[in-house]
């Protein structure tokens, strides 16, 4: 018969297949990025869609070159959008106003050093756009703390312009930088509050104009910082999305916002010592760290009881170094420190499987380090 | 019955279903195809055994080959034909196992045997029959599981005092594509039904769920209808599930029906329940009720590239040309081809079962199986071969999907590296196979395949490991026999040497009494030392076989004990506690030395049944001279030669022929000694 002269397809089951790719997957995170970038935007001017653009093109032509390096297809794996998806995500947390070569250098380092030598895209212990951060925030700590650009109201209503963004990121003269930048950048709110709550009371502190400015939008009245909150509700917006998408589970965001939230009361009691839970919820990098950035599948933890875990450690650690730390913001040592958890949490808390009556954990038991044991004391008998 | 609360399982997908391309049309049946091969091991167990023979005639139903073993099935002849051959062919199998086929010639008759044309199989009171003529009709009919598995109904059934509740019939059909079981349900509702009142009467089982998917309407309200018709719905129920993959999983259905979970290790009946395909019902009733053994099944035939897919009721053994032609099969050309016209068509893909667990053929000759539920030809469009697998993400979207909640990517991880300790902790071994985690897996890794090489691979590491076991055992055995050799040719040595001792002793106590006797001419007290010597002397021999019989017995009894363990350690499925006969054998073995031991000093202190001895010993030392003064001449010869030509090992020569002649010498002085001791 006709059939049998072309021969047989031979492929393994399921033939079926849900369509999902892992390109569409960072595309769909990248997406929901776009509620927080506009708000950024809106409040702080050109510089972090600046830096996105930047970040982008730096991140696929290291991870092209890389790729080229280590004998890969660069099409096929550039492809996956796993490096825009990091340079995004630094992009945003990188402050607006940042020289450009300091984004340069967290996205190359992050490529190079914190993906690709551990083994590319799944194999690297740390969320790469961390490492790049943390390397950037610990080498340029001036660049990193006194760029964040301040909101429109505190600058007469409007933003740095586009050109003058332009002007302060890639200026070669300092002079320029300077002068433009101190006029657009300052503290951010996490930061000012501390600093500020050794010898004020809260009330004195919500006097401040980064709180309250009542004439474009600030109020004496709520806890929130001017225009930070809205960032962070936009994030919060796109993560929501993601978790409708099912990109990932609710256990990490939610056991991080219930872990930090919980720290602010406990600790936060009394608003004249400690900065008030609702600055820590709504201000800083929370949601972009709960929702974009902790739940990085690479780097977390898997089983669902460590995925809470896990959330859970890096809203402590957060709430921790927010407090009692040097640094301002705390989501990227937060969830480095966590990264080196990750593992051994997997490791203790698998899920019981069906028809078990309790759940395996911890390692397999080794019966060849035991033999091993017993010979050495064989022969010490002998 | 009580409504049925509903449970689910974890995870789990929502593929497209499928199926309503198969089930526009009644279930069709082909025309005779003119050869069938039939497997004689189409199910899980022992093949049956052919009892016919080449050449041989015979009717539809008639018995082709018989169990062999308990689990086993019977198979027959699916229509009436000749023999033409009994051979080894490739069987439909995903790893293109070969198999004892008959090969059935058809006459196109199709005639029934016939004891079942006439009906004079056909019994009306089954439900009064006794459980065990039953079960061996079951048997005879050679009725095996049809959701898949094929495991030997009549086995299965044989659970009378397992206590078991309930009797759970798989409806639930839950791949894609696949509608055998919707139309027979829907058209062959009754058959069922009274096939699950022979189970429940075989089972006793207090009542019957039949776990349906709410993706069949029809079927559903076919089954309640017959229900109601025959007013079964006392003890049988009806029970819609919420259409979700796999829910028709033997352990998945037992979860959402009951609640209860099958252990692990353990079957279904462990809990009180039993699990039977729809399919399995109904041959079933066929079986018992008209005789009729298991020579055909439905079977859907579906898929893009059928021009008409339904569902076909299909001759046991019928090759899968067959089905392909009957339901009109096309062939695609690829992209590639099209764009040069080419003539040749693209290879096509023809799956055995459904998309996510059916395995693709390797030809259309092969023939339809008892457990085959559809032929699949897909599109290319429609299932697209994978593409390049991506690196993983940890996305977790497997683990979310596995229905036994396993971490399907810590088991890849682990399968990739060969790290199968930590597969097998992960619990490996409670994959089934289903392929929900490489359906979501977003990098279209074919994580399955990874599960199946690692199985595999772990099932080879205990085979080695238990081959390894058994040939210490054989050679500890071993060296245990050497030793024991060595004790019992070590205490024959030492008795050798206390007799030759006492010989001596003996010859100058001899000398010395005749000395004695000369020296006094009276014969005093003599008499009376002698007979307290031969006293001594007969007590003492009585003893020494005591021991050796004693010896002799604990000998064996080592043997037997060591026999026992190695038989047990080499049968897997012996619960004998082995710890208990390995201390035996320690008691034993330690009761064999000590015996050994006394008996060689008993021998040592006995005078030795001399002339045995000395013959033997002699014997044994002419022997050794003579082998002696062999080597002596060889090395002679060797000495001379190397004089003759000057070599430089000349001296070490000379020295080992000196060497030579002390020890001949010394077995000379023996010998003499000996026969003196003899004299």
């Amino acid at each position: 018969m006709a059939i049998n002269s072309a021969g047989f397809v031979n492929i393994t089951s399921p033939h079926a297949h849900g369509g999902n790719t892992t390109s569409r997957i960072m595309m769909t995170v990248i997406l929901a990025t776009i509620p927080g970038v506009a708000a950024l935007t809106y409040f702080f001017g050109w510089g972090t869609l600046i830096n996105i653009v930047l970040a982008s093109v730096t991140a696929l032509s290291c991870e092209a070159l890389i790729l080229k390096m280590r004998k890969r297809p660069v099409g096929f794996i550039l492809k996956d959008n796993s490096a825009l998806l990091t340079a995004v995500l630094l992009g945003i947390a990188l402050p607006p106003l940042a020289p450009w070569w300091v984004t340069v250098v967290a996205v190359s380092f992050s490529m190079v050093f914190a993906k690709h030598l551990y083994g590319g895209l799944g194999n690297n212990p740390f969320n790469p756009a961390m490492v790049g951060y943390a390397l950037v925030l610990i080498s340029f700590p001036v660049q990193m703390t006194t760029t964040w650009a301040v909101p429109f109201f505190l600058s007469d209503g409007q933003t740095i312009s586009f050109s003058d963004s332009l002007n302060v990121i890639f200026s070669n003269s300092a002079a320029v930088a300077t002068t433009l930048s101190d006029a657009y950048s300052g503290a951010t709110p996490l930061d000012t509050y501390k600093h500020l709550a050794s010898n004020q009371t809260a009330l004195e502190i919500m006097q401040q104009p980064l709180f309250a400015n009542d004439t474009q939008g600030g109020s004496a009245s709520n806890w929130f910082a001017g225009g930070w909150e809205f960032v962070n509700i936009a994030f919060l917006i796109g993560g929501l999305a993601l978790l409708a998408l099912r990109i990932f589970t609710w256990h990490i965001p939610l056991s991080l916002l219930a872990a930090l939230g919980t720290c602010s009361l406990v600790f936060g009691w009394d608003a004249d010592m400690y900065v008030p839970w609702s600055l820590h919820i709504f201000t800083g990098a929370t949601m972009m760290g709960a929702f974009f950035i902790a739940t990085d599948p690479v780097s977390a933890s898997t089983t669902p009881l460590g995925k809470i875990i896990y959330g859970a450690g890096i809203g402590i650690l957060i709430f921790v170094i927010r407090t009692w730390g040097a640094y301002p913001d705390a989501v990227a040592f937060a969830v480095l420190l966590m990264n080196f958890a990750a593992p051994f949490i997997d490791t203790y808390t698998q899920p019981r499987t069906y028809g078990h009556v309790k759940a395996k954990r911890g390692m397999p038991a080794k019966p060849d380090a035991n033999k091993d044991a017993d010979k050495n004391v064989d022969h010490k008998e002998g | 019955m009580q409504p049925i609360s509903l449970h689910t399982f974890e995870g789990g997908i929502h593929p497209p279903e499928n199926k309503h391309q198969s089930t526009q049309t009644p279930i069709a049946s082909l025309p005779i195809p003119p050869q069938l091969i039939v497997p004689v091991g189409q199910h899980i167990g022992a093949p049956a055994e052919v009892i016919i023979k080449v050449g041989d005639k015979v009717a539809k139903g008639q018995l082709i080959a018989k169990p062999k073993g308990f689990i086993s099935a019977a198979v027959h002849a699916p229509t009436s034909g000749t023999i033409t051959a009994i051979e080894l062919r490739e069987l439909p199998h995903s790893s293109r196992l070969e198999g004892l086929c008959v090969i059935i010639d058809s006459d196109g008759e199709d005639r029934w045997l016939d004891e079942i044309a006439n009906g004079s199989h056909n019994i009306e009171n089954y439900l009064e029959t006794e459980n065990t003529w039953l079960i061996q009709r079951i048997r005879d009919c050679g009725i095996t599981g049809l959701g898949g598995a094929g495991f030997p109904t009549s086995v299965k059934m044989s659970v009378e005092n397992r206590g078991i509740e309930t009797l759970v019939i798989n409806a639930a059909e839950c791949e894609p594509y696949i509608t055998a079981d919707d139309s027979l349900m829907r058209e062959r509702a009754l058959d069922v039904i009274y096939g699950i009142q022979i189970m429940l009467k075989l089972t006793a089982a207090k009542d019957c769920l039949i776990g349906i998917e709410d993706n069949k309407p029809e079927a559903i309200s076919a089954l309640k209808a017959a229900l109601k018709s025959i007013h079964a719905e006392q003890r049988i129920a009806v029970v819609t599930i919420p259409t979700k993959y796999p829910s028709g999983g033997e352990r998945q259905l037992i979860k959402i029906l009951t609640g209860k979970e099958v252990p692990s290790d353990g079957i279904p009946a462990d809990i009180g329940i039993v699990c039977q395909n729809v399919g399995t019902c109904a041959a079933v009733y066929q079986a018992i009720a008209f005789g009729k053994p298991l020579v055909s099944r439905i079977t859907t035939i579906t898929g893009e590239s059928i021009n008409n897919p339904q569902n076909v009721e299909v001759l046991i053994g019928t090759p899968i040309k067959h089905l392909l032609e009957f339901a009109g099969f096309k062939q695609e050309k690829s992209l590639f081809q099209k764009l040069i016209n080419s003539k040749v068509p693209a290879k096509p893909r023809i799956i055995m079962g459904g998309p996510m667990m059916g395995f693709t053929l390797s030809s259309d000759e092969l023939p339809i199986l008892k457990s085959s539920n559809c032929i699949l030809a897909p599109s290319q469009k429609e299932l697209p071969a994978n593409d390049v697998a991506s690196a993983c993400i940890r996305c977790g979207l497997c683990t979310e999907a596995c229905p036994v909640e396993l971490l399907p990517q810590q088991l890849y991880w682990f399968s990739k590296a060969g790290e199968f300790d930590k597969a097998e902790q992960h619990n490996i071994a409670d994959c089934i196979e289903c392929g929900a985690c490489s359906y979501v897996c977003p990098s279209q890794i074919p994580l399955v395949q990874y599960y199946r090489y690692a199985k595999g691979e772990i099932k080879e590491e205990r085979v080695a490991q238990e081959k390894s076991n058994r040939s210490k055992i054989r050679y500890e055995a071993r060296q245990d026999r050497l030793d024991r050799e060595a004790a019992e040719k070590e205490a024959k040595r030492q008795a050798r040497a206390a007799a030759a001792e006492k010989a001596q002793a003996a010859k100058k106590a001899q000398a010395a009494k005749a000395a004695l006797a000369e020296a006094s001419s009276s014969v005093i007290d003599s008499s009376k030392v002698d007979g307290t010597a031969v006293e001594v002397k007969q007590a003492e021999p009585v003893n020494l076989e005591d021991l050796q019989q004693k010896l002799d017995a604990a000998q064996a009894g080592l043997k037997k004990s060591m026999d026992k363990i190695a038989e047990i350690k080499a049968d897997e499925s012996s619960t004998q506690d082995l710890a208990v006969f390995e201390k035996a054998v320690a008691n034993r073995r330690d009761k064999v030395k000590a015996l050994a031991l006394q008996l060689a000093e008993a021998k040592k202190s006995a005078p030795p049944a001399q002339q045995d001895m000395s013959a033997d010993g002699r014997a044994s030392l002419e022997k050794k001279i003579r082998a002696q003064q062999d080597r002596l001449a060889k090395t002679q010869e060797r000495v001379d030669l190397a004089k003759e030509q000057g070599l430089e090992s000349l001296p070490a020569l000379q020295k080992g022929l000196d060497k030579q002649m002390q020890k001949l010498k010394e077995l000379k002085d023996e010998l003499a000694q000996f026969e003196q001791a003899a004299l």
